[in-house]
């Protein structure tokens, strides 16, 4: 006759369709919510779906490598997204051809500080080393900050949390910030989200406009080259 | 539309490739859009389907970030102890790194300067 609750439950936790179904339901819903709400900064739907998602697996007890078996094919859309991120670049090109020294130099200038406010804040707050090591390539898009933080000595899974904090915290903060410093050209809003937040940045800028999306994935891959060069540099001079 | 997808597959493969073959610090995916792009630049137009499959990847950016997302609770019990301090310093620096980025293109960017000229024809505030 028919199964119990827990076989079943047990049955559908082995397919990926109900890690699937959850990962979509949770950020349609707290999409919705944002929308209903106005909006507002803090129920930003990235934010929203991880905590509902984090306490539904932890209410049923369910390991999140289990449940990444499963989402894992969102995840998987993550690389081509970030192929698809041409075409916004493509049309904005002339744009970017315009002003490519002051993409330059406020790269420049956004990379150093990231890298520049995490040695110090953290050493004046006395995070611990391992911690510091993994924290520092955090602007950087989430490979290249995991790989920059092993060679460095850091954990590259932690590194990927404070990667993906980072980028939360800047879409959700980032455009009341540049609202307040009157900053309002897309392509100055889009380098500052993309430079500090990298995609996930870039998924905020591109609701704003294709200019900000364009030059906020612009931002994310000269961003993810300037990481990788200039911190191992600014490391070695600080630490020896 | 399926040539669209396998367009950008091709692209990501092969910068895997060259990311893996030349030790280049930058991501698959990151050198899989420079490719794009470069083609996109040669050919001088963008496709209807690929404009169609790269509207719909893009729409839901946000979503796809959610999976590796949830990885943050394999942290938390290590996170508890310094919440605080990293807390601080991860909202401070990404805030600082926003705002010094952005303010910078906005003095330099021409956009902004023909949108302060065109302010500077307004009657006085």
């Amino acid at each position: 006759m028919s199964r119990s609750i827990g076989d079943i439950w047990a049955y559908l936790a082995a397919s990926p369709l109900l890690s699937l179904t959850l990962t979509l339901v949770a950020y349609q819903l707290a999409t919705a919510l944002y929308e209903r709400a106005g909006r507002p900064a803090l129920l930003n739907p990235v934010l929203v779906s991880v905590v509902a998602i984090v306490a539904v697996l932890t209410v049923t007890g369910t390991r999140y490598e289990t449940y990444f078996d499963g989402a894992q094919f969102v995840h998987f859309l993550l690389g081509p997204a970030t192929v698809a991120l041409a075409i916004p670049l493509y049309r904005q090109f002339d744009r970017v051809r315009r002003s490519a020294v002051a993409i330059a130099a406020s790269l420049l200038a956004g990379s150093l500080t990231a890298i520049a406010s995490v040695i110090v804040l953290g050493l004046a707050m006395r995070v611990d080393a391992v911690s510091l090591v993994s924290l520092a390539p955090k602007s950087a898009t989430a490979p290249v900050a995991m790989g920059i933080s092993e060679k460095l000595g850091g954990l590259p899974s932690l590194t990927a949390v404070f990667v993906i904090t980072t980028g939360i915290l800047g879409s959700v903060f980032g455009p009341f910030l540049l609202d307040l410093a009157g900053v309002r050209d897309p392509a100055a809003r889009g380098l500052g989200l993309g430079t500090a937040s990298h995609g996930i940045g870039t998924a905020r800028a591109l609701q704003e406009s294709e200019a900000a999306g364009a030059f906020s994935g612009l931002a994310m891959g000269l961003n993810a080259l300037a990481t990788a060069i200039l911190l191992p540099i600014v490391w070695h001079l600080v630490f020896g | 539309m399926l040539n669209a997808i396998t367009a950008i597959f091709l692209c990501q493969l092969a910068g895997e490739a060259i990311s893996a073959a030349t030790g280049l610090p930058l991501p698959g995916p990151v050198i899989g859009m420079a490719l794009l792009f470069a083609i996109l630049a040669i050919r001088g137009s963008v496709p209807s389907s690929l404009a169609r499959v790269g509207n719909g990847l893009l729409a839901h950016l946000s979503l796809l970030f959610v999976p590796a997302g949830a990885g943050i609770m394999l942290h938390l019990s290590r996170l508890e102890g310094e919440v605080l301090p990293l807390g601080i310093v991860l909202i401070a620096s990404t805030l600082a790194t926003i705002l010094v980025t952005g303010w910078t293109m906005s003095r330099f960017s021409p956009g902004q300067r023909v949108a302060e000229q065109d302010n500077a024809g307004e009657p006085r505030r």
